[in-house]
């Protein structure tokens, strides 16, 4: 009897964590809705990783919090709205166009412009850099009759080709 | 010439861009809550939890309030800074044991001395969420019509205290 009670004893710890996780999966629609909004939203103390999948203790007790405000029937803007409160906008992976981002949303897009233009002028300048040299007639015809030469006139070099 | 002097310039553009992010600290996400009201709180007091304090104790007083817990590495290091401001008797500093057990978080105070006036128990770290903490140690500087001047992420240093907190804390008593 009394290692019965030891047993049990022992096990205590793991039935109240077995409760907290079976909280969790009670409404595994709202679970997987939190989940939804959490990955798009960043962990402050990982900050690589998303609220869905940090496991400081933070996120977890942010992940509590937006669980417990979705039981409350709140929607997702008004939460990352709670977030955003609190945290700034550095919590969103997608942050808003505003002053202070408008160069992260259309620098690139300046940059591009940028180099495009850049690729114009210099393309242009270069044409104009380049002069058509003038040949008389005499050479232009040569030309043409060098460029139109067929093939067989000139036996040596198929000879080789083909050894 | 030109076109050497073209791309240098580039690369030192470039370069300074990059030796500014070098300095900057990433941990350091910038408060949206200061210049905002301080989130109201109550909570238990950390050596009476049959005691409660409000921060709506604290309307009329410039005061500063130290998230720390027992666990927190770099509180040891503000520690001494605390200590040596509480001395000096300029500002009541509250602090809030975050997420501690009360008993570690006591044990802390007796034997390496205690700096508050008085100090809460966040146990479960909500008012913490409402105050944005996202690391310990924190401190924030609230003025008389309770609203944040000035948070500090991490430790408080000599320098911190003397160069900005201080001078912003006087500033905030005068008026």
């Amino acid at each position: 009897m009394k290692y019965l009670l030891l047993i049990l004893l022992s096990l205590l710890p793991v039935c109240s964590y077995a409760g907290e996780a079976k909280d969790m999966a009670e409404d595994p629609v709202l679970e997987k809705r939190m989940i939804g909004l959490a990955e798009n939203l960043r962990c402050l103390v990982c900050q690589n990783e998303s609220l869905a999948s940090s496991h400081s203790e933070l996120a977890n007790d942010l992940r509590r919090e937006v669980r417990e405000q979705m039981q409350k029937g709140m929607n997702d803007k008004e939460i990352i709205d709670y977030l955003v409160t609190r945290y700034g906008d550095f919590v969103l992976y997608d942050p808003p166009v505003k002053t202070s981002t408008l160069v992260l949303w259309y620098g690139p897009f300046v940059l591009l412009l940028i180099g495009g233009g850049m690729l114009v002028y210099q393309l242009r300048k270069r044409k104009s850099q380049i002069k058509e040299t003038d040949i008389s007639d005499a050479d232009a015809q040569r030309a043409a009759e060098l460029l139109n030469d067929d093939t067989s006139e000139l036996p040596n070099q198929s000879k080789d080709s083909q050894a | 010439m030109m076109r050497f002097i073209f791309p240098f310039v580039l690369f030192v553009i470039l370069a300074g861009f990059l030796y500014v992010g070098l300095g900057l600290n990433p941990r350091e996400v910038p408060s949206p809550l200061i210049g905002k009201a301080a989130p109201a709180f109550t909570l238990p007091q950390l050596d009476d939890p049959t005691k409660q304090f409000s921060s709506q104790d604290m309307k009329g007083q410039v005061w500063m309030l130290n998230v720390w817990a027992s666990w927190c590495a770099a509180c040891k290091d503000e520690h001494h800074v605390l200590m040596g401001l509480a001395r000096q008797n300029i500002v009541p500093i509250y602090g809030m044991d975050y997420k501690d057990k009360r008993e570690d978080g006591m044990t802390v105070l007796r034997v390496s001395g205690n700096p508050y006036t008085l100090v809460v128990s966040d146990a479960e770290g909500r008012v913490g969420i409402d105050y944005g903490v996202y690391g310990v140690p924190e401190t924030y500087v609230i003025d008389k019509q309770g609203v944040i001047r000035y948070k500090q992420i991490g430790a408080v240093t000599l320098q911190a205290l003397n160069e900005k907190i201080l001078p912003l804390v006087k500033e905030l008593q005068a008026k």
